[in-house]
C-alpha cells in the first residue's frame, strides 16, 4: 500500500476505535488514538503477519507494551481479519474475551501486557531464540513514553545491546503526555534519542502522525547491523479527534453523545476526502 | 547426598546436551545456582542476564513462547519478589511454560539475613492460576523433578537449599508423579506433612516417634501447586491429627493450605514454621531448630500433640 492508501486505512481504524470505546464506554482513548497509525503501518504493511500465520514460527512479532491501547490493536486486528466485528462489539461487556489490556485469549495477541515496562524484555527473549533458531523473524515492541519510566526497560536496554538484537524493533510513541499531565512535569524525557544511544541502540525519530515518515523510517533500518533498533515516534495524544488532541484528560476519557457525533463527523470527512483523492 | 541445586543442574546440563532447545537463563548467578558448566559447556543454550530479574524473566518468557525449553535460575529471594510481576503476567497468564529455579530458598542463605530469605515464595506463587508448585526432597527427587518440567505445560517454581541435603530417597525407585504426596511411613497416631527440605526431618521425626511407641504417618508433600488433597483428607481421617512442616512464613504455606483442606473435614492441625516476626539471625541450622521445624522440633510438637 501507498502511505496514501494507509493513512485512508488508518483513518477508517480510528472511526471504527472511537465507535468500539464510545459503545464499551471503556479505553484510553488518548493513547489509543497517537499509536494507531504505526499499529495500521505494522499489521498492513510492515510485519510479515496474517491471520492464518498466528502459529508460524517464523511470523513477525508485535508486543503492545503500553497495553492500556488495545482498543487500538482490537481495531486494528480486527480489520486484517484477526478477529470479528462481532467480537469486537463484546468489549467492555461482562463475560467478554477482550479486556482493557491485550490477553492471550485473543486470536492474534501474543502475550498478557500492560502492566508497563514488561513488553521489551519478552521482545529480547523472542530476538534470542530467533537468533538461536536461525531464523529471519523480527520483533516490534510498542511502548508509551509515560512508560519509560519503568526500570525494567532499562535492564532489557542492556541485554538487548549485549546480545546484539538487530532483528528487535522497539518503538516509543512520544505523545508528550502520561495521565498527570505532560512527561515532562512528571518525569522529564527530553534526552531521549541521547540515553538510547548512549545504551547502544540505533535510534531514529519519525512522524508517527505521518505515514509517509513512517513508512520511509521503517524501510531505513538495517537489520543486519548488530544493534538494537529505537525509533522515537512523535505523535499527538488523541490524534485525529480536534478536541482531544494535546489534552491530558482525553487519557481514558469518554465522549458523551455529542463529542462522540462530532469525532466521528470529523473523521468521516477526512475519510471521504483521501478516498475521492485516491479515485482521482 | 548432595545438594538439590547440583542435582538439578547436572541433570538439566545432561538433558541439554541431547536437546538443544533446552535453555538456561540466569542472573550473574552461575556460581550460585552452579550452572557454571552449563555455561561453558552449552554456550548457545546459556542467556547470562546481568543482575536483572525483571529482564530475566522478561526474557524466559520470549523464550519459552518462542519454543525454548527454558529454565531460569538464580536466588530465590529475588525471583519471587523483585520479579514477580513478571511472573504473574509474562508466565503465568500468558502461559508460557518457564522453569524458574529459586535456589537457596527459605532460610537457606542463614546468617546473610532477612533480605536473602525466601519466606513468602509458597503463599504468593499458589494465588497465580497457571503456576505449579515443587519443593524436591533431595537429590534424586530433584533429578527426577528435571526430567518432568522439560516438557511441563505451564510455569513451574522449584525451590531448592544451598548446602547437600541428606537422602530422604536412598534409590531411584520410587514413585514420583506430579501432584501426588509420597507416603515415607504409615502411622495411626498423626501425620506429619512436609515439604522442600523439612521432608528429611520429618521421616527422621517420624523413625523417633516410632521408638517411643507412637505411630506417625509421614508424607512427602515436594508439590504444592497441585498438590494431593487426597493424601491431606484420608490422613486426616485415618490419624485424626496433622502436623505440618515448612521452611515458610506460616501463613500461606503448606499449613495452611492443608487447613484449606480440611476445612470440610476439619481435625486439629499444628503449622510448623516460621512465625509472623523478623526472622532470628543464625545459621540455617540454628533458625530451623529455634523454630522446632527440625527432626527435635518436630518429635518435641508431636508428642506434645499426641499427649495432649
Amino acid at each position: 500500500m501507498t502511505a496514501k492508501e494507509l493513512t485512508l486505512q488508518s483513518e477508517k481504524n480510528r472511526k471504527r476505535l472511537l465507535e468500539v470505546v464510545y459503545n464499551a464506554k471503556a479505553g484510553h482513548i488518548g493513547g489509543d488514538l497517537s499509536c494507531l497509525n504505526v499499529m495500521t503501518a505494522l499489521y498492513t504493511e510492515i510485519m510479515n503477519i496474517s491471520p492464518g500465520q498466528v502459529k508460524d514460527p517464523n511470523r513477525d512479532r508485535f508486543i503492545l507494551s503500553k497495553g492500556h491501547c488495545v482498543e487500538s490493536l482490537y481495531t486494528v486486528l480486527e480489520s486484517r481479519g484477526f478477529i470479528q466485528p462481532a467480537l469486537v462489539n463484546t468489549l467492555g461487556k461482562f463475560g467478554s474475551v477482550l479486556s482493557g489490556h491485550p490477553t492471550i485469549e485473543v486470536p492474534g495477541i501474543e502475550v498478557c501486557s500492560g502492566a508497563l515496562g514488561h513488553g521489551l524484555g519478552i521482545g529480547i527473549g523472542m530476538a534470542i531464540a530467533a537468533k538461536m533458531d536461525k531464523r529471519s523473524y523480527r520483533t516490534f515492541v510498542l511502548m508509551g513514553d509515560g512508560e519509560q519510566g519503568e526500570g525494567s526497560i532499562y535492564e532489557a536496554a542492556m541485554a538487548g545491546h549485549q546480545y546484539k538484537l538487530d532483528n528487535l524493533v522497539a518503538i516509543i510513541d512520544r505523545n508528550h503526555l502520561q495521565i498527570s499531565g505532560n512527561t515532562e512535569d512528571v518525569m522529564a524525557l527530553d534526552s531521549i534519542r541521547e540515553r538510547w544511544s548512549a545504551f547502544g541502540w540505533d535510534v531514529k525519530e519519525m512522524n508517527g502522525d505521518d505515514m509517509e515518515s513512517i513508512l520511509q523510517t521503517f524501510a531505513s533500518i538495517d537489520y543486519t547491523n548488530r544493534k538494537p533498533h529505537l525509533l522515537v515516534s512523535q505523535t499527538t495524544k488523541g490524534k485525529g479527534v480536534s478536541y482531544m488532541e494535546n489534552v491530558a484528560s482525553w487519557h481514558h476519557g469518554m465522549p458523551n453523545e455529542e463529542q462522540y457525533q462530532e469525532a466521528i463527523a470529523e473523521i468521516s470527512a477526512r475519510i471521504e476526502t483521501l478516498e475521492h483523492t485516491l479515485r482521482d | 547426598m548432595k545438594a538439590c541445586r547440583k542435582s538439578f543442574t547436572d541433570t538439566l546440563l545432561a538433558l541439554a546436551k541431547q536437546d538443544k532447545d533446552i535453555v538456561a537463563v540466569t542472573t550473574d548467578a552461575r556460581g550460585s545456582v552452579t550452572l557454571g558448566d552449563f555455561a561453558k559447556d552449552l554456550p548457545d543454550q546459556f542467556v547470562e542476564c546481568g543482575i536483572a530479574e525483571q529482564d530475566a524473566v522478561g526474557i524466559s518468557a520470549g523464550l519459552a513462547h518462542s519454543g525454548k525449553k527454558t529454565f531460569v535460575c538464580g536466588p530465590a529471594c529475588f525471583y519471587v519478589a523483585r520479579s514477580l510481576e513478571q511472573v504473574k503476567v509474562d508466565l503465568a497468564y500468558s502461559r508460557n511454560p518457564v522453569t524458574i529455579l529459586g535456589v537457596s530458598g527459605g532460610v537457606a542463605y542463614g546468617a546473610l539475613g532477612a533480605t536473602h530469605h525466601s519466606l513468602h515464595d509458597m503463599a504468593v506463587l499458589r494465588c497465580f492460576p497457571a503456576m505449579s508448585i515443587c519443593l524436591p526432597a533431595d537429590e534424586r527427587q530433584t533429578a527426577k523433578l528435571v526430567k518432568i518440567l522439560v516438557d511441563y505445560p505451564e510455569a513451574c517454581y522449584v525451590r531448592v537449599g544451598r548446602a547437600a541435603v541428606p537422602d530422604v530417597y536412598e534409590d531411584d525407585n520410587f514413585p514420583f508423579e506430579v501432584g501426588k504426596a509420597n507416603m515415607l511411613q504409615d502411622g495411626t497416631d498423626l501425620t506429619i506433612i512436609a515439604t522442600g527440605e523439612t521432608i528429611y526431618h520429618a521421616k527422621q521425626a517420624g523413625l523417633l516417634l516410632q521408638e517411643q511407641g507412637i505411630s506417625a504417618r509421614v508424607l512427602d508433600m515436594a508439590w504444592i501447586k497441585p498438590c494431593d488433597k487426597e493424601a491431606v483428607v484420608k490422613a486426616a481421617k485415618d490419624t485424626g491429627r496433622i502436623i505440618t512442616v515448612e521452611e515458610h512464613s506460616k501463613f500461606g504455606g503448606l499449613g495452611a493450605m492443608v487447613c484449606e483442606i480440611l476445612s470440610e473435614h476439619p481435625v486439629p492441625v499444628r503449622i510448623l514454621g516460621i512465625p509472623d516476626e523478623d526472622v532470628i539471625h543464625g545459621t540455617n541450622k540454628e533458625i530451623f531448630h529455634y523454630y522446632g521445624i527440625d527432626t527435635d522440633g518436630i518429635v518435641k510438637s508431636a508428642l506434645d500433640f499426641v499427649n495432649k
